[in-house]
């Protein structure tokens, strides 16, 4: 059930598979490879390298800095990277708010953010959910209130992934409270370093400091950092979490990771005997590597879709419904693996330059914590309950 | 749907209710737990005034002769408070091997002291690569003129590094995974040879790496016919199932009170998510698994106490075990999902709940590996 490719593609995976294995730093791909803690640099050097082979954002316009690739190279490009254990491209700038700029943005917006974009300068984060709008994105309340040629933001956002390394955020906020809810929002595109602007982080139950809470306490914002129309941001939110959904099925990343899952079944032992030769944790593997084959034909379908010019439709729900799901999964199956040694918490054991002893096998110490993590994919980018209830609208007409 | 409990059981139940609403809250046990030992000597002493340490050692001793229904309602308790004190190391599992083949004067020597609180037990069964069968014993115990020399090294000693006495299973003679010729020693924790790395646990505990080398033990510290004690760790072993199932449940019951509660009060799109009928049925989903679960467990805790045959004790044990699995799976993520982001915050008690729940199914085996076994004690 490989992919069946052509001559061309072919040679094409064995070039993503040569450049990986020729410029991905070695301890950076350990780093990935064992689950220890990235930091800021580890993703930025990745970034400028695949930048400099000018393949950071394959999915641009190719006048804007994309590659022209096909669906398919695309997706082969992924599963490459994710094979190498390389860091996952921040998908906030890449695919997030460039596909928005490219689409909405004005003339002096994209000459000023794109570049920076591509060449990793900026480091973006997404300044959406709030304390009391998740589900319901729409009611937020962040307001931005027009002075001359500003804007004042006061309010907060939460589970700001990264906003501890952001040089920008790209944010909602409410510019009208009459009419529906929808038709007040705006896209605003803010400089972290503005004075009023305080960065919490959010302790996870992994023992994480990943996402924060940014607060806005009179900030100014030049009214050119508005995208598009005043009051239609709503609809590049939504254009937004289309590229987002498709973006977070992270195929490559699950495929990698049942490698993994079969090489720690392979190490640990059942009465003596490996794991892997355990016929029902064989079946759980099989479930989810032919989960994984359903889920990569509908994205190729997307992805050609998306090449075609269509807009991403609500296939991009089902995309990062099931997608997020399989990885949960995986996570659990990595979990049961271990066995005892998911137990001990040893946080130190995931920094770069711990030379104890860990407890137990090495590959264990970032077991639990990533299952622990994982259970917010279904959380973020639009709940589950969210994207079924697009599928029911949009698709099934309820 | 409340199990019946007779007069003492009520009893147990509501003063440990009490002591969890007024001295262990949620904050007390954030910081109990963070703390180097992992728990709190001044509130075990409490526990020992309570008479709960005791609960199962013989009257004789000073103990209160209780079973293991008795046990699963204190564990219930344990469950709901998130309570992180060595009840599994030294009243089930340690108490447990004693009470039950422990000669007259181990008893004499350890009990007292056990239940007034002032002697911590921890058993040392788990090896590298023994997962979760019980017989994968590869540490030795040869034997010379005084006693026997242990060699070998434990792992995931769950409170290890607290213990004073190690009850240590090695093998005095057979291979790795024969049931034959895996004896138990009683061994002081800071015996010469014995080394001990602690670390703490996902879930808010403690455990330990144990090596031991050379460690000499008296005959007087073999619990038990040498080389026979393979079915009372496993009757141990079970009887420590059935009291974190207990301890399971009252973590799901939380998980689903809470949730509740949050469908109750969160606001969005205008109503109280609670009124979305897709999430009232998902809860209803946590709320059965959980009545399910109590009421099996608290009926395998019942057979045990009741029935005197192995078979009928271990598929008790299986049995809850795996309803234990996945209902603890399905009840925790749930829990999480149906709080949102803020589910995944190490601020609210919800995340902590969850990842005891977790760590309890997979401790003595996992939902796949009671299956496993309830299967092979079938008539098939």
């Amino acid at each position: 059930m490989e992919l069946q490719l052509g001559p061309e593609d072919q040679a094409f995976k064995e070039k993503m598979r040569a450049f990986m294995n020729d410029n991905l730093p070695k301890d950076i791909q350990h780093k990935v490879n064992m689950g220890l803690g990235l930091v800021k640099d580890d993703y930025v050097t990745w970034q400028k390298i695949v930048g400099q082979a000018g393949w950071l954002a394959p999915g641009w316009p190719v006048e804007y800095g994309g590659t022209g690739w096909s669906p398919i190279e695309r997706h082969i490009f992924n599963e490459e990277m994710a094979r190498a254990n390389a860091p996952r491209i921040m998908p906030f700038g890449v695919t997030m708010v460039g596909p928005v700029i490219i689409a909405f943005g004005s003339e002096e917006q994209k000459n000023l953010y794109l570049p920076k974009i591509l060449t990793s300068e900026d480091w973006w984060c997404q300044g959406y959910s709030e304390p009391g709008s998740g589900s319901d994105l729409a009611s937020l309340k962040t307001k931005a209130i027009r002075d001359g040629d500003d804007y004042i933001v006061n309010g907060s956002k939460t589970w700001t992934s990264f906003a501890q390394f952001a040089d920008m955020i790209f944010c909602l906020v409410r510019t009208s409270t009459e009419g529906k809810k929808q038709s007040g929002i705006s896209f605003l595109l803010i400089d972290m370093n503005s004075p009023g602007i305080d960065v919490r982080p959010i302790k996870t139950m992994d023992g994480g400091v990943e996402i924060n809470q940014v607060f806005f306490d009179n900030v100014r914002v030049p009214f050119k950092n508005l995208v598009g129309k005043e009051n239609h941001g709503w609809d590049y939110a939504k254009y937004l979490l289309g590229h987002e959904r498709t973006g977070t099925a992270d195929i490559g990343q699950s495929r990698n990771q049942i490698t993994k899952v079969r090489q720690i079944a392979r190490e640990e032992l059942v009465d003596g005997k490996p794991l892997l030769n355990d016929p029902v944790f064989q079946n759980k593997i099989a479930e989810i590597e032919i989960e994984i084959l359903a889920l990569e034909s509908v994205l190729l379908q997307a992805l050609a879709a998306e090449s075609a010019g269509q807009p991403p439709g609500p296939e991009a729900s089902l995309i990062k419904l099931r997608g997020t799901e399989i990885q949960q999964e995986i996570t659990e199956l990595l979990f049961e693996a271990v066995g005892n040694y998911a137990h001990p918490y040893v946080p130190e054991a995931l920094e770069m330059g711990w030379n104890e002893e860990p407890v137990g096998p090495d590959y264990a110490a970032s077991i639990a914590s990533r299952y622990f993590n994982t259970r917010k994919t279904t959380i973020y980018g639009g709940s589950s309950e969210i994207q079924k209830n697009i599928i029911a609208k949009a698709v099934l007409g309820f | 749907m409340d199990i019946l409990l007779n007069e003492t059981q009520t009893l147990l139940k509501d003063s440990a209710e009490k002591f969890i609403e007024r001295d262990y809250s949620f904050d007390v046990r954030r910081s109990v737990s963070s703390s180097e030992e992992g728990f709190s000597r001044v509130i075990w002493n409490k526990f020992s005034e309570l008479g709960w340490i005791g609960l199962s050692m013989p009257e004789e001793y000073g103990g209160w002769g209780g079973d293991l229904v008795d046990f699963s309602v204190l564990f219930e308790e344990i469950g709901r408070g998130l309570i992180v004190e060595p009840f599994l190391s030294t009243s089930i599992l340690g108490g447990g091997l004693l009470n039950y083949n422990g000669s007259e004067n181990q008893k004499k020597l350890i009990i007292p002291d056990l239940i007034n609180g002032q002697l911590l037990l921890a058993f040392a069964f788990t090896e590298r690569h023994s997962r979760y069968n019980l017989a994968d014993v590869e540490t030795t115990a040869s034997k010379t003129d005084e006693g026997y020399v242990l060699n070998g090294s434990k792992s995931i000693v769950i409170h290890g590094s607290t213990a004073d006495k190690l009850i240590v299973s090695a093998r005095i003679s057979g291979k790795s995974r024969d049931q034959l010729g895996i004896s138990l020693f009683i061994v002081d924790a800071n015996a010469e040879g014995i080394k001990r790395r602690s670390y703490h646990m996902v879930d808010g505990l403690s455990g330990a790496e144990i090596i031991l080398k050379n460690v000499l033990v008296s005959h007087e510290n073999v619990i038990g016919e040498p080389g026979l004690a393979y079915p009372l760790i496993e009757k141990v072993i079970d009887e420590a199932c059935i009291a974190i199932c207990a301890e399971s449940v009252g973590l799901m019951s939380e998980l689903v009170r809470t949730t509740v509660d949050y469908l109750k009060t969160r606001e969005q799109f205008g109503a109280k998510i609670g009124s979305f009928q897709v999430l009232q049925h998902r809860a209803v989903d946590m709320f059965n698994a959980l009545e399910l679960s109590r009421a099996l467990v608290y009926r395998s805790a019942e057979t045990i106490s009741n029935v005197n045959d192995a078979t009928n004790r271990a598929r008790a044990a299986s049995a809850a075990k795996v309803q234990i699995g996945r209902s603890g799976k399905l009840i925790g993520q749930q829990a999480i999902q149906l709080h949102g982001g803020m589910g995944m915050t190490d601020e609210l008690s919800v995340s902590h709940y969850f990842k005891r729940l977790t760590m309890l199914g997979t401790l003595f085996g996992d939902a796949d590996h009671h299956l496993k076994r309830f299967v092979q004690l079938s008539e098939n």
